[in-house]
């Protein structure tokens, strides 16, 4: 099984970020929540191995920094 | 037209226990004449164990209440002798479809698997349920078994002793007390005698208001499982729609939390709610309303030194996913031949801690499983509704994301994994199979494995030969020789790639040990290991 990837892999890390941010253009907050979901599920379908999604979430919960979970 | 549930089935009768000058003793006395204390009263009569049934009705359940039958269920029926009535009776349905919003998002279709000789499950009102129970009962006393039903006997006190347990019954003539050695506790969610004990039932309580409806109409719906989130004539909420027998159609819809519930029962709130839900047009005749919430909680033991807590006494769960009456007809297909063999001095009373432990292994899993689709159903924040609408709105679309989709996981049988009586277990055979499973049927010459099973332990050799006469740790064992060659199915679920294998199956048909050869002394040891002996 391969480990999550925690070293760069993105071929184009400043194209990726744009395309994320215009898909969110225009939407309100109810419905860029929801497009929000809906990448998390295709993703993490497209994942599939349940070890290295148990290892992504914890990983999400551990990089918040100190005194702002939830935020 | 009287309805089954509206007949007098065991009416009040004095009994000359009541006019005894020393409280008569008894060897078994379950309290509750529901579909599990019937199931535990009828298992143990046929194995001879005389038994007594109070109950403070004297009729079945008014209302359809569990409708959902699993095929284990039904294989427990087979055994205890109406399996057929309820299969003749029950409907069965294969394809579901799952609805959002205004848009039907998919149908499946269940495609069962082939090679059982019971469907799925089937739709039947739990009355039925009962009454087919009963109509067994009547059945065994014919035979001369020692069974008896004693309809509007409430127990008031209950005093547990070491070795027996007092009862104070009330009955309409006045109170009596009975003795017993066991008491089984199958007296429902409310158990009074959980009550009289004092004893704890901690879990989680949902808030959400349902109701129930069941409604008489003649319109042509297709016999299919329907579940809506968010419909139309339900904002915000969830409905089912499913079909029983006698065009009896039963349906439940999510409420919500803060409602008037004596208001919401009443037949001009509940009509025009189901006019919106099924149209117009169509007639239908009410037969029955109820309002329910629930809890997802369990007894931390159930076994009480001589008192033991059978079905939703035990347990509760919520009703997605039909794991109610199906985990209480396990726990009595569980617990009954162990009680059995301790009455008959055969195992050690310690078997009955076995019980325990699996029973509540089945009920933390289907305790987990019915709380997780109830958390699909009602999702308890935004986010967790964010995600919702996102599966719903996915499965639409794609394959994928519709096995997220959860409006019930139906019941299956626990599996009993590391289970105290299970026997470590052989390399190469198949997993469904493995120690502490439930045997899985397969299709044997003209009929079938499961009806194949011996009442007590049966050794099943599967190409491999095995003396006919069978007699281990000073049990008569029952023998079933068969062969894999013609039968794929029997391979497949009972070799893999092995060519051979023994099995050692319990009186509740589940595995107990298993070995890719017969060795007689290690047979022993497992039996003598799957009794509590060693």
């Amino acid at each position: 099984m391969s480990d999550l990837k925690l070293t760069r892999n993105l071929q184009d890390p400043d194209g990726f970020y744009a395309n994320l941010l215009a898909m969110h253009e225009g939407l309100s907050k109810a419905e860029s929540d929801a497009f929000n979901a809906r990448l998390i599920l295709i993703m993490a379908n497209h994942i599939g191995d349940e070890q290295l999604l148990a290892r992504a979430l914890h990983l999400a919960a551990e990089s918040a920094p100190e005194g702002r979970h939830g935020l | 037209m009287n309805k089954i549930f509206e007949i007098p089935l065991y009416p009040y009768a004095r009994h000359p226990d009541q006019d005894a000058t020393h409280p008569v003793r008894h060897k078994v006395i379950i309290i509750g004449a529901g579909p599990v204390g019937l199931a535990a009263a009828i298992d143990l009569a046929q194995r001879d164990v005389p038994v007594v049934v109070l109950d403070d009705n004297d009729r079945v359940s008014f209302g359809s209440r569990a409708i959902c039958f699993a095929k284990r269920t039904l294989e427990i029926l087979d055994r205890l002798g109406c399996g057929e009535a309820a299969v003749e009776k029950g409907v069965t349905w294969n394809t579901g479809r799952v609805f959002f919003d205004e848009r039907e998002i998919y149908a499946f279709d269940l495609l069962p698997e082939d090679g059982h000789k019971r469907p799925a499950f089937i739709n039947l009102q739990q009355y039925y349920f009962e009454q087919f129970l009963f109509e067994r009962v009547q059945q065994l006393v014919d035979a001369g078994k020692p069974i008896e039903i004693r309809g509007r006997n409430r127990v008031e006190a209950i005093g547990a002793h070491p070795d027996h347990v007092r009862l104070e019954i009330e009955t309409p003539e006045g109170s009596y007390e009975l003795h017993s050695d066991w008491l089984i506790a199958c007296d429902g969610a409310g158990s009074p005698t959980r009550r009289m004990m004092g004893l704890d039932f901690v879990g989680r309580v949902f808030e959400d208001n349902f109701l129930i409806a069941d409604v008489v109409m003649k319109a042509d719906f297709p016999t299919e499982r329907w579940f809506w989130f968010d419909p139309p004539f339900n904002r915000g909420q969830s409905a089912l729609l499913h079909r029983q027998p006698d065009n009896v159609w039963r349906i439940d819809l999510q409420l919500g939390c803060d409602i008037d519930r004596e208001a919401e029962k009443r037949p001009e709130r509940v009509i025009p709610r189901l006019k919106e839900m099924l149209g117009e047009e169509v007639e239908f005749e009410l037969e029955w309303v109820s309002i329910y919430t629930f809890q997802c909680r369990r007894m931390e033991r159930f076994r009480h030194g001589r008192v033991i807590f059978a079905g939703d006494a035990a347990h509760q769960v919520s009703p997605f996913g039909a794991r109610g009456a199906n985990s209480g007809l396990q726990d009595v297909d569980n617990l009954c031949w162990k009680l059995a063999m301790v009455l008959e001095g055969q195992a050690p009373e310690r078997l009955l801690d076995s019980y325990d432990w699996e029973r509540v292994c089945g009920a933390d899993e289907n305790i987990l499983n019915s709380t997780r689709s109830t958390d699909f159903i009602t999702p308890k924040s935004d986010i967790s509704k964010v995600f919702r609408n996102a599966v719903l709105d996915l499965a639409a679309r794609h394959e994928f994301a519709r096995p997220l989709v959860n409006s019930g996981r139906l019941s299956v049988p626990c599996v009993y994994d590391e289970g105290p009586l299970n026997t470590e277990d052989a390399t190469g055979l198949p997993a469904r199979t493995r120690p502490g499973a439930p045997v899985v049927d397969a299709p044997l010459g003209e009929g079938w494995l499961l009806d194949a099973l011996g009442q007590g332990f049966t050794l099943l050799a599967v190409d491999v030969s095995i003396p006919e006469d069978l007699t281990l740790a000073g049990f008569a064992l029952t023998t079933l020789s068969v062969s894999a060659e013609d039968n794929p199915t029997l391979r497949a679920r009972y070799l893999g790639d092995a060519q051979k294998a023994i099995y050692l199956i319990r009186p509740d048909q589940h595995v107990a040990a298993r070995w890719t050869d017969y060795d007689a002394e290690a047979v022993t040891a497992a039996l003598t290991h799957a009794i509590a002996k060693a």
